[in-house]
């Protein structure tokens, strides 16, 4: 089934992979063969640890170990070098690397600010019980359904300045033409604006859960008391979204962080790399220069992020659960 | 005073109208998507924009819809003002369904039992494990596809299906696993105490009590991922040929090309995709929350 061409199997990184391919195979047969019939636990859980440890596990040590050498991907790996940390050394003092991290952090900012107001404004609205809300909750909740890709295409073509519905819109009512994709801040506010409207109704969703959750007899006493709008905002309604706002901040950043389909498919990065995010930089450095190891190392600083804010994420998620 | 003696919660009409200018104001761009698919190219690229689906209404907004694109994704050769022209979508739009369907079946075989193992048989370190699962899935994709790019590429799994469909079970894994946690954790035990001392074996309790218990809560999982999986695009612009090619890495290099993109058609693509989706959203809004945080939070 597998077509292995004999020749790079002679080549050193693909002796590791073999290697530790193999050993991988045999420590996960060795554990399954181990529990039987002695644990249920191990038993259930090993294929799936098996699978994501040769899907995602090994890839990221093997990946580890490139982002100490000279690798290439489009080259022969004769000329394979250890190099030891020079990898992080250049990307940390990459002039390129801290700008594409600030154009990812303004994105960050920005587009889950966004969408924290947008969503909780949507949450506000859906709290209350009308006649229709179902269908109406189905029509705000779509977006974040579709794919990226389809977003991206489509609010591509949008902005698109001479058919593009949302220009039209604008030369309507200020008579110029209307080009978001050809400056840089207008083509960071386009992609903000496609992302934020995508997942809005995510922020909404966890907001409009917190919202529900209020007893309704705490709204009735605040009623008789004649408390303010405001007052009754601050000591009955948030704290009881506070953690769920809380979290929908974090999951959002982790995505936002993330990002790379929309700005791929609106800007590709442009004008110029004023809207390449980290994610897109990556993809360039790997993919379309070679630099395979290079691009390695960045990505392991990339994963300490993540795992940092995950770690935070389910942090919040446990107490949460323990509150409750 | 809002809402009277009734509870706050309550409203009327009156609310209806507002909020229903309001989503239909945020549901405008798909709206546009389903217009745009009843539309023939240069009813897609007309200034001023096309809204009204009625041709018998004289009015340069009006167009008259056709079912031309929707043709077009399931047959080859798309023909459009008398030239065919050769699209490939019927195979994109194959390979989707086969990819995002076995690798989602096969994670839900997985993950189930890896769900059930979690919640009923803890492992020393328990919560290692499942932090590390679900980091997995909270990785930029861009991290793991360079060496997974490396290993399909020394394996010859680059291009098949073997190689797409077994990452997109290990992309489905963590989502699957947590999800399904979420489900048996919720389970009361007092049923599967009193089989247990009734003699019933552990597989059987898995089979007879449990597993009928999470049904919906299997359907969610499904459908989520398969959504998820729809629209997954980094992996397969990587690591799709052009036989096995899946929709958005088709849809994303029409955009790319150089010729007219074919809105029209894209927007049938995404129309058709859109039925499960509402579907979703109506039927399944009770675990949409869990769905979207990959089973983290429950209510």
């Amino acid at each position: 089934m597998f077509v292995i061409p004999t020749s790079i199997l002679a080549l050193p990184i693909d002796i590791a992979f073999w290697v530790s391919l193999g050993a991988a195979a045999v420590v996960a047969l060795a554990s399954v063969v181990n529990a039987w019939g002695r644990h249920y636990g191990p038993l259930l859980v090993a294929p799936a640890l098996a699978l994501l440890f040769v899907m995602n596990l090994f890839p990221l040590m093997w990946s580890f170990g490139l982002s100490f050498f000279n690798y290439r991907a489009n080259r022969a790996t004769a000329g394979l070098k250890f190099i030891g940390l020079d990898n992080y050394a250049n990307v940390l003092t990459d002039v390129d690397v801290w700008h594409r991290l600030q154009t990812t952090a303004i994105v960050v900012i920005l587009t889950v600010g966004v969408q924290m107001i947008v969503g909780f404004l949507l949450a506000l609205l859906f709290e209350r019980d009308f006649p229709g809300r179902r269908i109406l909750l189905m029509l705000v909740l779509t977006p974040m359904m579709l794919s990226y890709v389809a977003v991206g295409a489509f609010f591509r073509y949008y902005y698109e300045p001479t058919f593009g519905l949302l220009s039209q819109a604008v030369r309507l009512f200020t008579g110029e033409t209307f080009t978001p994709l050809g400056s840089p801040v207008g083509a960071m506010l386009a992609v903000v604006f496609a992302d934020a409207w995508m997942w809005s109704p995510f922020v909404m969703l966890l907001v409009l859960a917190g919202l529900v959750s209020v007893p309704k007899y705490l709204y009735e006493a605040a009623e008789i008391d004649r408390a303010s709008w405001w007052r009754r905002f601050t000591t009955i309604t948030f704290p009881y979204i506070r953690s769920l706002l809380l979290l929908a901040l974090l999951f959002r950043t982790i995505e936002a962080f993330k990002l790379f389909d929309v700005v791929f498919l609106i800007t590709d990065g442009g004008p110029g790399t004023s809207t390449e995010t980290i994610g897109v930089f990556v993809y360039r450095v790997a993919f379309q220069y070679f630099r395979t190891s290079q691009s390695s190392a960045l990505v392991y600083i990339l994963l300490f992020v993540v795992i940092v804010l995950t770690n935070l994420y389910l942090y919040f998620v446990n107490r949460r659960n323990q509150e409750a | 005073m809002r809402g009277g003696r009734r509870g706050i919660r309550q409203a009327g009409w009156g609310w209806t109208g507002f909020a229903g200018l309001v989503s239909l104001i945020y549901f405008l761009p798909v709206l546009w998507i389903i217009l745009t698919a009843f539309k023939t190219h240069n009813d897609a690229l007309a200034i001023p924009p096309k809204v009204l689906p009625l041709p018998w209404i004289e009015s340069s907004f009006s167009f008259a819809p056709t079912l031309e694109n929707f043709v077009g994704v399931f047959s080859r050769a798309y023909t459009s003002a008398s030239t065919a022209i050769d699209t490939g979508f019927d195979l994109f739009f194959f390979n989707s369904v086969l990819v995002a369907g076995v690798s989602v079946l096969l994670a839900l075989a997985i993950g189930t039992l890896a769900a059930y193992g979690f919640s009923r048989y803890p492992l020393r370190g328990n919560d290692t494990y499942l932090f590390i699962i679900l980091t997995t899935r909270m990785l930029p994709p861009i991290v793991v596809i360079i060496p997974i790019f490396l290993m399909f590429r020394v394996t010859g799994l680059s291009g098949s299906y073997a190689g797409i469909i077994l990452l997109y079970t290990a992309f489905n894994l963590p989502f699957t696993v947590w999800m399904m946690k979420s489900f048996f954790d919720e389970l009361s035990r007092d049923v599967e105490d009193a089989a247990r001392l009734d003699g019933s074996s552990e597989r059987r309790i898995f089979l007879k009590i449990c597993l009928p218990q999470v049904k919906a809560g299997l359907a969610a999982t499904a459908v989520f991922g398969l959504i998820l999986t729809w629209n997954e695009f980094l992996f397969a612009l990587l690591l799709t040929g052009v036989e096995t090619r899946t929709v958005p890495v088709a849809m994303a290099q029409t955009i790319g090309g150089d010729i007219g993109v074919r809105w029209g058609l894209l927007a049938a693509i995404e129309t058709l995709f859109l039925v499960p989706i509402f579907l979703v959203t109506f039927l399944l809004q009770h675990h949409l929350l869990r769905g979207v945080t990959f089973g983290t939070i429950k209510r």
